[in-house]
């Protein structure tokens, strides 16, 4: 079990129902760690109340593309992606690119 | 004649008038010497006495500097005034659109008198009268990969003040190929997002960032989703303050981290700066075996099209439509048929305007339903598997994907889609219905 925040930024809170923040308890799957897969998951099984809007958030079991996830402020590419193990107080952020101009 | 001869005052005149000479042979030499005209002094003064812009070197580089801007619009518009202000040497503007009245409320260079100008020439208009020491170019044209390259290669620093998947690629990719770096931003409704790609031909890129396109389905634009003016004005104003750091060697090789900054304006403004990665070694654009040349964009190999794709809002046969002047002789003007009129567009959308008798559920609230009639009917009492039932949207694209899910999900038999929508039926039948 892990406490983080999620934030879902660039138009995506739409698909949680308009709320931007969100404080999460996410238990592990087996063991104590929790990784931002496990996460992922969590998201897709627990919060996402459409299952319609389930292909805006994610493709190919993964996130979606055109959706950056950031793990406190830093791209999750430099963190370990998927396999970053959470701790508490973590913030996981994820943002839908733009493309108005 | 000796000298002996010539009167002291006419001495005195000589030594006077050479010594005057002289002072103003200095003062000329001093002048020449000016890098710039004592009204650039005067113009500059205030921001060249921030230390961090360098002073007098710094405004020589922003002379010097040849910026190009792509898209004079809800971005470019507030970011060029700065650049012209500040004195950038020559500023190159990318723009085919014409100035209409909808992009007034966020395009505040252009003005309601410009109103089918084009946006490049309205544009130069302005930053001509702001900075006549600036050198403007105009290019009226789509950017595409046949012209991207010969555009490009007269400046040194690219803006993508854009709004499709597709310009941003094509515009990273050849500032790749060129060596240029880029200040990119978007913005939608009130958020915004700015990054510098190909930082000095070592930051990463565009591709690097996003190496798969969004599907076409996700991607929303300003006409769609609508922008607050101020919220999209920061960040092209934001890229003004990038442009320029850039020009001013504030950014160097050894202190550049990629970064993405997000804006958002509502509920309470906020920027933040995320930390992103760097150049992808397996980026087809700027990576170690790069597929996306030169050679490739020019002739057109590199299919930007197909890459991103396009949304197929084409999804009701003929029978299945219906033209607005049938709509309205058939439905609207007469009191025969009585048909279930339903509006699909977003609720503050029709609440802008709307027609009479007219229900009002989105898409997504059809979609959300899943085939139930019984929710169908807690919305529209009377409806029922043979009910007529017309659908409009906006443009005539979302009320296609409705009609398809009332036949196909609620298997109602008699549904019909009002070719080209509320705008179009406010076009060619009641221009006296407000249009937004």
């Amino acid at each position: 079990m892990v406490n983080v925040k999620v934030e879902f930024l660039g138009g995506l809170d739409v698909i949680f129902e308009k709320q931007r923040t969100h404080k999460l308890s996410v238990p592990s799957k087996d063991g104590d760690e929790v990784s931002v897969g496990t996460l992922i998951d969590y998201i897709v099984e627990n919060m996402i109340k459409n299952t319609s809007d389930k292909d805006v958030f994610i493709e190919n079991n993964t996130v979606r593309p055109g959706i950056l996830t950031l793990i406190n402020d830093t791209d999750w590419e430099l963190e370990g992606e998927k396999d970053y193990i959470l701790e508490d107080g973590d913030i996981v952020s994820f943002t839908s690119t733009l493309h108005g101009g | 004649m000796s000298s002996g001869d010539v009167p002291a005052e006419i001495l005195d005149e000589l030594a006077a008038l050479k010594a005057e000479n002289f002072s103003l042979k200095q003062k000329l030499n001093e002048q020449v010497q000016l890098p710039m005209s004592l009204e650039e002094f005067k113009r500059y003064g205030r921001q060249m006495i921030v230390k961090e812009t360098g002073g007098v070197d710094g405004q020589m580089k922003l002379r010097r500097s040849k910026v190009l801007v792509i898209g004079a619009g809800g971005l470019g518009s507030p970011c060029l005034p700065y650049l012209a202000g500040a004195g950038v040497g020559q500023i190159g503007i990318v723009d085919n659109d014409v100035v209409e009245t909808s992009n007034l409320h966020r395009q505040v260079l252009h003005d309601s008198e410009k109103v089918g100008m084009l946006k490049c020439e309205s544009a130069k208009e302005v930053l001509s009268r702001l900075n006549p020491h600036v050198k403007i170019d105009t290019y009226p044209v789509r950017l595409d990969y046949s012209n991207a390259f010969r555009i490009f290669r007269s400046y040194d620093i690219v803006l993508d003040c854009t709004d499709t998947p597709l310009t941003r690629y094509l515009i990273s990719d050849v500032a790749v190929n060129l060596g240029m770096t880029v200040v990119s931003a978007s913005g939608l409704a009130t958020e915004g997002q700015l990054a510098v790609l190909n930082f000095k031909n070592v930051g990463p890129c565009y591709r690097c960032f996003y190496p798969v396109p969004p599907p076409p389905n996700s991607v929303s634009s300003c006409q769609e989703g609508g922008v607050v003016g101020p919220c999209i004005g920061l960040v092209g104003v934001m890229m003004a303050v990038e442009t320029l750091k850039i020009i001013l060697d504030i950014y160097t090789l050894d202190n550049f981290q990629p970064f993405l900054m997000q804006y958002s304006g509502f509920p309470l403004q906020s920027l933040r700066t995320f930390k992103m990665r760097g150049r992808q070694k397996t980026c087809k654009a700027c990576g170690e075996s790069r597929i996306i040349t030169k050679d490739a964009i020019e002739r057109g190999h590199v299919n930007y099209e197909a890459f991103c794709g396009k949304r197929n809002y084409n999804v009701c046969l003929p029978h299945e439509r219906i033209s607005v002047e049938e709509f309205h002789d058939s439905y609207v003007a007469s009191d025969e048929q009585n048909p279930i009129l339903l509006d699909v567009r977003p609720h503050h959308h029709y609440n802008i305007s709307h027609l009479p008798n007219t229900f009002n559920l989105t898409v997504k609230e059809l979609r959300d339903m899943e085939g139930d009639i019984s929710q169908l009917k807690s919305e529209i009492p009377t409806i029922s598997g043979d009910s007529e039932v017309l659908v409009m949207c906006r443009y005539g694209n979302d009320s296609q994907q409705a009609t398809r899910i009332l036949k196909d999900n609620f298997n109602l038999s008699n549904v019909r889609d009002v070719q080209g929508g509320f705008f179009k039926y406010i076009d060619e039948v009641n221009p006296k219905l407000p249009k937004y």
